[in-house]
Parts: structure tokens; C-alpha cells; sequence
């Protein structure tokens, strides 16, 4: 198997995991894999170790929603324009140009549905190419970046077995 | 009518047991006393275990699910689907350039297990000999016995890496010997054998006209290098039956499901016992091992890496506790050695169970000359081998 490869794949199910324990798994030391993960942050491969987090098990925790938009393009400026624009407020996680009906998607996250509501139709229905908006509240969130939140799944093995 | 009861009776009376001496003759398998042992203590870590610890990849599951929703609980056909049966020989000639008929050559089992008993009652006349490569899987001396002929172990070792060599086959030949037994990737020592190894086994399968009985269950799992057919070697397509099936490589093992290659005069052969007996291998099982061989490269190969990087784990971690390991190239076993420990494999396993909770096997369940290691499985979580490794290096420092 490719190292990068399989360092990647190691660390993107566990960013936690210590450089001697990813040495230990593929059997590299613990240099080389210290020396290869410098590259990857430093490349820009790996952009960040993150946390998936049920906010729904926290008090206070937070709100999400989907919101849609419709853009109209103005002569030599594309949708990276306004997609940059949208992408500097904190309260948007995700900005995605999409197929379909509408142009882009967000996620945009808040402290409750009011801020959320607020904040979409202060800052983002105002920008002068958003035609119109769309909000969808997350109601619950089963499955987060490929990690379902509510496993329950776990079987029993025989203790030995031929 | 009465007096034929009162003759029975008195028969039985007479009689020490009702079981039959082949199967008397037949010892309980190693394994049953540290099952007993490890199921009677909490918290046991267990490298015992001889399946994967994945569940079954979701989309095959889902096709089990489906092949119910739609009705598909009847019988197949003895020799199992048509679909699977071509997706089978689809596989073989896409990835090993083989051919073989679906509709002649080719059998659905359940299991591996099943299919090499069929294999061993087809081809075997009482008093004909089987040999049989070790450490081995604990099944496959009684299947022999069972089928009414008898085995003949060669012993193979840590100084050839456990693979098997020409010259001790050809050293147990007899006149009656019909079949040699092998399995590479390797249940319980994890070797693998390349293709010139393989070679000089099937030389002395054609020198003496003996069918090789190869159970590549683990083909899948092989890490390092690639792993070799025994029938696409030369001229062995003819005289090898070849197994393998989905438990390891899909994590399918409680579904069942296997399949036998072979020439047509011993598939035929094997399938008018499989279909006496078994019948046919359950269709929801088949079915999903359909969608297992169109769907399941992705998952599969995902496993293996990760199978991979716990071999490297457990392996480097028993050589450092100062238990040797060879570098097995495939399966989902580590074979330490417990050489100067001072005691045998089975008191070794007892005590390690007893004093640090954890479960191995002893090598010598697989055959005397696995007596000095022990079978350790990483199909395992990495949590559990770590603390597994620990708890051994502390009972290694308290001997």
C-alpha cells in the first residue's frame, strides 16, 4: 500500500492517533512518518484535524440550516465572487455551487433558529447578486461526514474460534 | 415385535457406546477447553478468534434484505445460482485467466468446510491417503477420517517459514496416497507460498497422479506479493480442487457460503453428495455473495489495508515483548514462538487466559509441530491488540 495513502487514511479515522502508532502500523519509522505528515500540513493535503461533535447531547448547543440561493451574474464576474464573499462569515461552514434549481448552498450555523433566520436575511438576502433565499432548519442529524451519530451496531463474537 | 425390542435392548446393554468408532476415534478438538475456559471469565481480551471483526459490509446486507423483501426463500438449484456460479467464473478468468465452466465445474457450498468434506467423500476410497501440510485448520485431519481414509501430516517450521516443501510430500507418498491437502495464505501460521514454491508441489502431484485439494480461503488477505492459484499452475486445472468462499474475504462467515472449482467428474461427484445432504447453500446467502463479487472490492480492500496495518502492529509488537515472530505475508494470524518460556503452548495459553485474560490459541491444536507458538489473530480493533500486547509482555516479565 501507498504510505501517503495509507497515512491519510489512518488519520483521517483518527487525527488523534500518535506519529508511533501510525509507525508501528505500517511498519515505517517513526522519522519517515513524522517527515511525511510535516509534508501533508505543509502541502496543504491534510487542511485540518477536526472533531465531529453531537451538538444535539450539548446544552446550548447549536443550530444548522441549509440555505439555498439563487444568484444573478453580473458581466466578468462569476460565482466566485459572491461564493468568496458568502464564505468569510463565520456563521457559514460550508459554501458549495450546485446543479439544479438553485446556484449555491450553505450551511450555516447559529446559536438558535432566530439568529439563523437573522442573520440570512441580513446578510446574505441583501448581497446584491442573491436573488432570493431559501432556509431549511436540520431538524436532526443522523449521519455527519460519514460517522453515524446514533450507532448502535455491535455484535458478539465467539471468545475462540478455529 | 416385542422380542426384536428386548434384543435391542440387551444390545445396547452390552455395548460401551453408541457412537460409531470412526468417530470415537476422532479426539475433541483442542479448542473446546480454552472456549470453556475464556467463556467463563469477564473481561478476556481474545486473539482467538478465527473470523473478521467486521460486520458484513452494508450493501451486502442490504442485499440479503432485499432477496427476502422480494420472496427469494426457496431452493436453488443443488449446484447453487446460475448467476452466481458465472459471476464465479467471471472472477477466475477476469483475475487468474482460468475458465471454468459454470455449469460443470463449479459448486456452491456452505462454506469452505462443507465443501472440502464433499470433496474428501467423492474422491476417497477407505484406506487411501491424504497428506496434509501443518499446522493446518482443525478440520481437516477428522474430514479425512470421517470420509474413511487417513491422513498423513507433514510437518512444516519456522526455519522455511512454514511453507511446505517437495521433498517432504514426496517423502510421505505411498501407493495409496490420491490427494495433497494445502492451504496458503495459512490458518494458523499466516504463510503464504509464491508461485515457484507452489510449482515443485504441483511437480510431484503429476509425477505420482495426485489431485492437490487447495483451500484458498485467504487468498484476499495477502499482503505482500501476490498471491498464485494453484490451478493456474501448469497443467494443475485438471487435478486441483479449489476452494474459497466469503467469510474472510467479505466477512460473511455466519451466512455460509462457499464454493468449490474443479474438473467435472469430482464436482459431479461432490454435488450428488451435496445434494443429498446440504441441498443447496441458503439462497439469501447466495444472493448476497452475488452482490458481494459485483460490489465489494471497495469494502474488501478497505479491511485488507486495515488487516495489514494491524499485522504490522501485532507482529513487531510480539518481537519486542521477546516473542519471535515470522512475518506472515497473509491471513489474520501472528505465529509467536514461546521458545524458552519454559513451558508448552497449552500451559502458556491456560496460564495467560487464568493470570492476564487474554485469549490465543496453543499452536499445537493445529497439528504437533505448531506445539511450540502460538495463534494469535489481529482481526482484532487496534485497542484490543495493544492492550492484548500488553497484558502479554507483563505475563512474559512475570515468568
Amino acid at each position: 500500500m501507498d504510505l501517503v495513502q495509507n497515512i491519510l487514511e489512518i488519520i483521517e479515522n483518527d487525527p488523534k492517533i500518535d506519529i508511533s502508532e501510525i509507525a508501528a502500523l505500517t511498519g515505517r519509522s517513526y522519522e519517515e512518518i513524522r517527515d511525511c505528515i510535516y509534508q501533508l500540513e505543509g502541502d496543504g493535503t491534510i487542511r485540518k484535524y477536526k472533531t465531529i461533535i453531537d451538538w444535539d447531547k450539548v446544552d446550548n448547543g447549536f443550530v444548522y440550516a441549509i440555505i439555498e440561493i439563487k444568484v444573478s451574474l453580473e458581466r466578468e464576474t462569476g460565482y466566485n465572487v459572491v461564493a468568496d464573499r458568502i464564505s468569510k462569515f463565520p456563521e457559514v461552514r460550508s459554501v458549495r455551487l450546485m446543479s439544479g434549481d438553485h446556484d449555491i448552498s450553505l450551511t450555516v450555523r447559529g446559536k438558535s433558529m432566530k439568529q439563523v433566520a437573522f442573520f440570512v436575511a441580513e446578510k446574505i438576502a441583501t448581497l446584491p447578486q442573491v436573488q432570493s433565499t431559501a432556509t431549511h432548519f436540520v431538524l436532526k442529524t443522523y449521519k455527519e461526514d460519514g460517522v453515524i451519530l446514533h450507532e448502535t451496531e455491535h455484535t458478539e463474537r465467539l471468545p475462540i474460534v478455529a | 415385535m416385542k422380542q426384536s425390542t428386548q434384543n435391542v435392548s440387551r444390545s445396547l446393554h452390552k455395548r460401551q457406546t453408541r457412537v460409531s468408532d470412526t468417530v470415537q476415534s476422532v479426539p475433541p478438538s483442542g479448542i473446546r477447553r480454552f472456549f470453556d475456559l475464556a467463556n467463563e471469565l469477564e473481561d478476556v481480551i481474545s486473539l482467538g478468534v478465527g473470523e473478521p471483526d467486521f460486520v458484513t459490509p452494508w450493501h451486502i446486507r442490504e442485499s440479503c434484505i432485499h432477496a427476502l423483501e422480494q420472496g427469494h426463500t426457496s431452493y436453488t438449484t443443488n449446484q447453487g445460482l446460475p448467476e452466481l456460479r458465472e459471476e464465479i467464473a467471471g472472477t477466475f478468468l477476469r483475475d487468474h485467466s482460468l475458465h471454468y465452466d459454470p455449469n460443470e465445474e463449479i459448486l456452491i457450498t456452505t462454506g469452505v468446510s462443507e465443501g472440502i468434506d464433499l470433496a474428501m467423500r467423492a474422491i476417497l476410497n477407505r484406506g487411501d491417503e491424504v497428506i496434509i501440510s501443518e499446522p493446518c485448520y482443525v478440520s481437516y485431519v477428522p474430514t479425512v477420517v470421517f470420509a474413511g481414509g487417513v491422513p498423513v501430516t507433514v510437518a512444516t517450521g519456522i526455519e522455511n517459514d512454514f511453507k511446505v516443501t517437495a521433498e517432504r510430500i514426496e517423502d510421505a507418498v505411498t501407493e495409496k496416497t490420491r490427494v495433497i491437502m494445502i492451504n496458503y495464505p495459512n490458518n494458523p501460521t499466516g504463510a503464504t507460498m509464491g508461485k515457484n514454491d507452489l510449482e515443485e508441489i504441483a511437480d510431484v502431484a503429476i509425477e505420482y497422479d495426485l489431485i492437490v485439494i487447495s483451500d484458498e480461503i485467504y487468498d484476499k488477505l495477502t499482503y505482500d506479493g501476490k498471491h498464485t492459484c494453484f490451478s493456474s499452475l501448469n497443467g494443475m486445472i485438471e487435478n486441483t480442487v479449489l476452494f474459497n468462499g466469503f467469510s474472510k474475504s467479505h466477512a460473511m462467515t455466519g451466512l455460509r457460503v462457499g464454493y468449490a472449482l474443479g474438473s467435472s467428474d469430482i464436482i459431479g461427484a461432490m454435488t450428488k453428495i451435496h445434494q443429498y445432504t446440504m441441498l443447496c447453500a441458503p439462497i439469501t446467502s447466495q444472493m448476497a455473495a452475488i452482490d458481494a463479487l459485483r460490489n465489494g472490492q471497495a469494502e474488501m480492500d478497505r479491511m485488507v489495508r486495515e488487516y495489514d496495518r494491524r499485522r504490522h502492529l501485532v507482529i513487531n509488537g510480539f518481537n519486542k515483548i521477546g516473542l519471535d515472530c515470522f512475518w506472515g505475508k497473509g491471513a489474520f494470524y501472528a505465529f509467536p514462538s514461546i521458545a524458552g518460556m519454559g513451558m508448552t503452548a497449552d500451559e502458556f495459553a491456560e496460564r495467560l487466559m487464568l493470570e492476564k485474560r487474554v485469549a490465543v490459541v496453543p499452536g499445537n491444536v493445529f497439528g504437533d509441530c505448531g506445539s511450540g507458538f502460538l495463534r494469535c489473530s489481529y482481526a482484532a480493533s487496534r485497542d484490543a491488540i495493544k492492550e492484548a500486547l500488553a497484558r502479554i509482555g507483563e505475563f512474559v516479565e512475570s515468568i
